[in-house]
């Protein structure tokens, strides 16, 4: 069925055809209306789950990981403040090895407050243990969710979707919401092997001596490891269902491209655009879309990296005192090989600072004449 | 003191037509300049929501921290400065949802300042859902079933607390609201204004008509020292009283427990470091 939805409802949609068992979260300017929509299916009986409205964000994770502790599938869905007040609770889900998934808006970081999209939120949980996709349209953001379950499920880890505050969150697009008989194909019920039982009684959570921690942490970056070839498969079986292609990385104009424009969420899709516009001036140029952020999909990077004369990785981000975070952990990647561009690093956009087309054509113009970086930040359209 | 003094001039008020929170506004303006209160010597404190943004027209000291968190920045606002008056402002959502552990906590540590709570029983800002305050069976687009919990008694809590100070208000009656607001103010420590009013866009349950039909102002004779009959008065349900509810004499200021306060009233920022002092006392440590 294909119907108008803004990205906030493709998150709802996501977690409907998924069969969320239970849903807890707290209202927060750009979320609200995922969680209306999901509360309206509950409450008809068209989604059976159970709702759990809570006084916090920080509450609305503790309330996911007990229930999917149990064995069932939960979603939530939050943003900035939010997702930070959650953070004690993000570590928790990815320890506890719940496979929570949820709906990040990406939104900046107060004071000053402000509702507009950056990418510092979901950035600053990059080290808690959950797997982060970053979307570029509202059909990916619905799809996006139910290979989240997927992948999510078959390791024992939790995953954050991710959508710019506005530029997605708000904004309606047409999307294929995917039929329930095709979903429920792909994405079998959720089986727990160690949960909550009577029947079987664990104890979860508690204290771990020096003999015994350690083990559980290299097992979640194993896992980690592990979900690069899953998020591959789950990938490769949603095409053959229905029909859309999603992997690690997206690539475009790639294969003659000189130069290569690195980027993530909706900036990618300008990039796109702005691509189009630079080869038809003749310009050898192409876009390499970091969809997958955690696990990093670091050797396919490599892959394509290594035989191109420039890389320019645009950051809707910033890691103060350091320079923009994609373009920190793709230099990481490229470190070690022999054969590897000058990286470019260019910070933009903060605080919903509109980035068009021809903003990513004048930092590539700029870019191309320069040699070699000679500062890890570039900024663009700062005013001073 | 001219109320205008805590005029912003021209800006864009972001609320409503019709908003309860006009009023308060309005009301607050009216209680400061009659007392007299200099903006230089007001701080506000809020965090967020349709009723945390009334400090950001006022003419004042404002600090606008995050959602649920203003009481713990007020409280040391005050601890570092007891010549300032401050206020902590916000909605039910923030301060009786995201910062209730504040809430309890404040009337525990009873610090010398005023909690107005805009109480319209709804989120305003994230556009209509059911706060704490909601009542039970109060439908919304996030509890199309209705309400299923019981709602939080602000009043009550702080009573069972003892706090120092608890008042219940209700925003279109300038005149009794300005006088509580006022006694609150001028209270000596911690002081609670629960401030009913109107959301005139998402919650057509608890419209004006009901205000009007569903409150009454406790009278003359009552005693607010008596904590049985506050309770008591705190549990009534089916018509709220407003006014005074509880005064605690017993409870001590934060600031008048403090160390640093005992033998000087000096704010902490005027006085100089004594390093002669602080060198006895790590040497005195490192024996």
């Amino acid at each position: 069925m294909r119907k108008v939805l803004m990205g906030n409802h493709a998150l709802s949609y996501g977690a409907k055809v998924s069969r969320a068992q239970v849903i807890s979260a707290y209202p927060i300017t750009p979320q609200t209306e995922v969680v209306e929509l999901l509360s309206k299916m509950c409450a008809s009986g068209e989604l059976k789950a159970k709702f759990i409205k809570v006084e916090s964000e920080h509450s609305a994770m503790a309330a996911l990981i007990g229930a999917s502790s149990v064995g069932v599938r939960t979603f939530t869905a939050t943003s900035a403040q939010g997702l930070a007040h959650m953070h004690e609770m993000l570590h928790w889900a990815a320890g506890a090895r719940t496979p929570v998934v949820m709906g990040n808006i990406n939104r900046a970081f107060a004071p000053p407050w402000s509702v507009w999209t950056e990418q510092n939120d979901s950035l600053s949980q990059r080290d808690t243990g959950w797997m982060q996709i970053y979307a570029q349209n509202n059909q990916e953001v619905l799809d996006s969710v139910i290979q989240a379950y997927k992948v999510a499920e078959s390791l024992d880890l939790p995953a954050m979707v991710i959508l710019a505050a506005f530029v997605l969150s708000h904004t309606s697009e047409t999307v294929e919401i995917p039929g329930q008989e095709k979903v429920d194909e792909f994405l079998p019920p959720y089986e727990r092997k160690y949960k909550i039982d009577p029947d079987e009684p664990h104890a979860f959570g508690g204290l771990t001596d020096p003999d015994n921690y350690f083990e559980l942490r290299y097992k979640i970056q194993k896992a980690m490891e592990e979900a690069l070839e899953k998020w591959e498969e789950a990938g490769e079986e949603f095409e053959s269902i229905f029909g859309r292609k999603y992997g690690l990385l997206e690539t475009y104009k790639v294969s003659d491209a000189k130069s290569l424009i690195v980027s993530s969420s909706t900036i990618a899709s300008t990039a796109r655009n702005a691509v189009d516009r630079l080869r038809e001036k003749g310009e050898k140029v192409g876009l390499l879309r970091i969809r997958v952020f955690r696990p990093f999909p670091a050797e396919k990077i490599r892959g394509i990296l290594s035989s191109v004369g420039k890389a320019i990785v645009i950051d809707r981000n910033i890691g103060f005192g350091a320079s923009g975070i994609f373009y920190q952990e793709i230099k990481a990647a490229m470190y070690n090989e022999e054969q590897k561009p000058p990286i470019f690093g260019v910070v933009t956009g903060l605080g919903g600072r509109d980035v068009s087309s021809k903003d990513i054509i004048e930092i590539y113009q700029d870019v191309i004449r320069r040699e070699e970086p000679k500062s890890d930040i570039i900024w663009k359209g700062l005013k001073l | 003191m001219d109320a205008k003094t805590y005029d912003m001039g021209k800006i864009d008020i972001a609320w409503c037509p019709g908003c309860g929170n006009f009023s308060i506004l309005k009301i607050l303006k009216d209680a400061l300049s009659e007392l007299d209160i200099a903006p230089s010597e007001l701080v506000m404190v809020c965090g967020i929501g349709q009723g945390a943004k009334a400090p950001h027209y006022f003419k004042a000291n404002v600090f606008n921290g995050l959602h649920g968190r203003s009481l713990p920045p007020a409280t040391a606002i005050k601890a570092v400065n007891q010549s300032l008056v401050v206020i902590a402002e916000g909605g039910d959502g923030d301060m009786y949802g995201e910062g209730g552990n504040h809430f309890l906590h404040a009337i525990r540590r009873n610090p010398d300042i005023t909690h107005i709570v805009h109480n319209n029983m709804i989120y305003g800002l994230t556009k209509g859902q059911a706060s704490p305050t909601s009542l039970e069976g109060f439908k919304t687009p996030v509890q199309p079933g209705g309400v299923i919990l019981e709602p939080f008694n602000p009043l009550a809590v702080a009573i069972s607390l003892g706090a120092s100070f608890v008042s219940r208000a209700y925003s279109d009656d300038f005149e009794e609201t300005k006088e509580i607001i006022k006694k609150a103010i001028k209270h000596k420590g911690y002081a609670l204004v629960d401030l009913l009013h109107p959301c005139v866009t998402y919650n057509k349950l608890n419209d004006r008509k009901w205000f009007k039909e569903n409150t009454y102002y406790l009278d003359d004779n009552y005693d607010p020292t008596d904590r049985n009959e506050a309770f008591k008065k705190a549990m009534e349900d089916e018509k709220l009283p407003l006014g005074v509810f509880y005064i605690n004499k017993e409870k001590k200021p934060f600031e008048e427990q403090l160390p640093a306060y005992k033998k000087n009233k000096k704010p902490l920022y005027e006085r100089e470091v004594d390093f002669e002092k602080m060198k006895v006392l790590i040497e005195s440590k490192k024996s």
